[in-house]
């Protein structure tokens, strides 16, 4: 009897561990390729609560810096604007929509780093960012990393942003995490936190949205570099190769200075040039 | 496969154990507050049946996601609540109790009545002959009886209790599940044998509850 149970729990332990991965690899769908009936379509993964990067608006609209660099190179590689289907990639997501084929290429505020490059290639980078601070517009005692140690913080659960806070920046601070950073205005506008981190490039989208124009501004702080690039299947040499193409020819043709412009622009936000193409030939 | 755990990097029994403390901490707090409710709710005075009858369908009835964060984002960062605690960390924790006692109170409330039915009638009715009052009749008569019945149902509870802990993640309270997204955002190549430890660990957390309180419910279970 005793024997019975503990093998039912191993069992159903085991059970319970292959239906998780089950979710993940039976999704095999046609999205992605070229082979959709009736016309070419390309499937981009981008992010969908992020203004200013990624974002799809209440009237199924997109816009967003990433979403102007996915176009362009859409465009590059043939295919027009209406060909192009948008998908959200989460962030925990995007090596396994990338690896499943449901998604060509992801562009989603996605940093190139060692870990990720174990799953997939990246073209790019596209975007140099730095994490940053969002302040209320009148905070002046935040100049540089230590001084928040004596701060509240906010930034989004388990994110890049809140474990480098943690582990490196400023270990003392009194950090709350949500999951995701428009809960951080909330406490951030009612004086509960002191400042919100993560991307720059995220922060300026929040603060140019109309709805938050002149309440907050970026601290300016430089503590981490943000390689963003896209993300595309490992191995696959030639996609790489005319993404890379089509990144330059975008930043030679002012098409990059435009976009950047226009998506963080009314934040005051001083921008980076375009990064050196790193990846790949 | 499993080298992620070697780094060092995580403090995996850690996070567990914040989520055993949020079991334990909310489990006492629902069994007392679910049974003032089920005693409200079987009172005689209808006002307070009334509003017990409320309370408990609209808290139950609303996402725990929600009240966790409206605890959160209302209470603490809006009004400024905090329940005494000085960080994030100790006002999160606070917090999470608190919405997780209110919720689950609602679930112990209505098990603690279907035990209060399998009752007999006579028993209570008796009591109340002998000229005890109402208070009495419920805490010395009907509701050890109660008890005994509902272990097993309490038993559901209680494990549904553990796995609704990493909705305060929610709000930040470093348990398990805030832990499991920090591995995840690192450690994306291994999406899944991430996801198998944090299942195992509930599980681990969750089966002997089962067992335990499955055996306690038949040794104590009154036989009529």
């Amino acid at each position: 009897m005793k024997l019975y149970k503990a093998g039912a729990a191993v069992a159903a332990a085991v059970a319970l561990a292959l239906t998780a991965t089950a979710c993940g690899g039976g999704s095999k769908s046609s999205g992605g390729g070229d082979s959709a009936a009736g016309g070419k379509k390309i499937v981009i993964g981008i992010k969908f609560d992020q203004p200013g990067v990624g974002l799809k608006t209440p009237d199924g609209k997109f816009t967003g810096f990433d979403v102007d660099v996915a176009t362009y190179v859409a465009k590059e590689l043939g295919y027009e604007a209406s060909q192009i289907e948008f998908k959200q990639a989460v962030s925990s997501e995007r090596e396994n929509l990338i690896s499943n084929g449901d998604v060509k290429l992801v562009v989603a505020s996605y940093s190139i780093n060692d870990k990720r490059k174990e799953k997939v290639d990246f073209a790019g980078p596209y975007f140099l960012a730095h994490q940053d601070l969002l302040v209320r517009a009148d905070e002046t005692s935040i100049t540089k990393a230590e001084d928040l140690n004596k701060k509240k913080l906010c930034s989004v659960t388990g994110s890049t942003s809140a474990q480098n806070v943690k582990t490196k920046l400023a270990p003392e601070a009194d950090l709350q995490e949500f999951p995701g950073y428009s809960e951080c205005l909330t406490g951030l506008e009612n004086k509960a936190v002191d400042a919100l981190t993560t991307d720059n490039s995220i922060l300026a989208g929040y603060a140019a949205q109309e709805k938050n124009k002149g309440k907050f501004k970026l601290a300016g702080l430089s503590l981490s570099n943000e390689n963003y690039g896209i993300g595309l299947k490992k191995g696959d040499k030639d996609l790489q190769t005319k993404v890379n193409a089509a990144l330059k020819k975008m930043v030679a043709d002012g098409a990059w200075d435009a976009a950047v412009k226009k998506n963080f622009g009314p934040a005051n936000y001083k921008n980076e040039p375009a990064p050196q193409i790193t990846e790949g030939s | 496969m499993f080298d992620f755990l070697d780094s060092g990097q995580y403090d995996l029994l850690g996070a567990f154990w914040v989520t055993v403390q949020l079991t334990l901490y909310s489990a006492a707090g629902s069994l007392i507050w679910g049974t003032v409710l089920a005693g409200i709710r079987v009172s005689p005075v209808p006002l307070m049946r009334g509003f017990a009858a409320v309370y408990v369908n609209v808290v139950r009835n609303t996402p725990l996601t929600a009240l966790i964060l409206g605890c959160s984002l209302g209470l603490s960062q809006t009004l400024g609540i905090t329940l005494g605690g000085d960080t994030f960390k100790e006002t999160g924790f606070r917090l999470a109790v608190l919405g997780l006692t209110a919720y689950t109170g609602t679930f112990v409330c209505e098990a603690l009545r279907s035990g209060i039915n399998t009752v007999p009638v006579g028993q209570a009715e008796a009591a109340r002959a002998l000229g005890l009052s109402f208070f009495q009749v419920l805490t010395l008569i009907v509701l050890p009886q109660a008890f005994r019945a509902v272990i097993a149902p309490l038993a559901n509870v209680l494990i549904a209790l553990t796995k609704n802990t990493t909705v305060a993640a929610a709000i930040g309270v470093a348990e398990a599940a805030l832990l499991m997204k920090e591995m995840i955002e690192n450690e994306a190549q291994a999406l899944f044998e991430v996801f198998a430890v944090f299942a195992f660990g509930f599980v681990v957390l969750t089966l002997p509850t089962g067992l335990l309180l499955g055996w306690a419910a038949k040794r104590m279970a009154v036989k009529r």
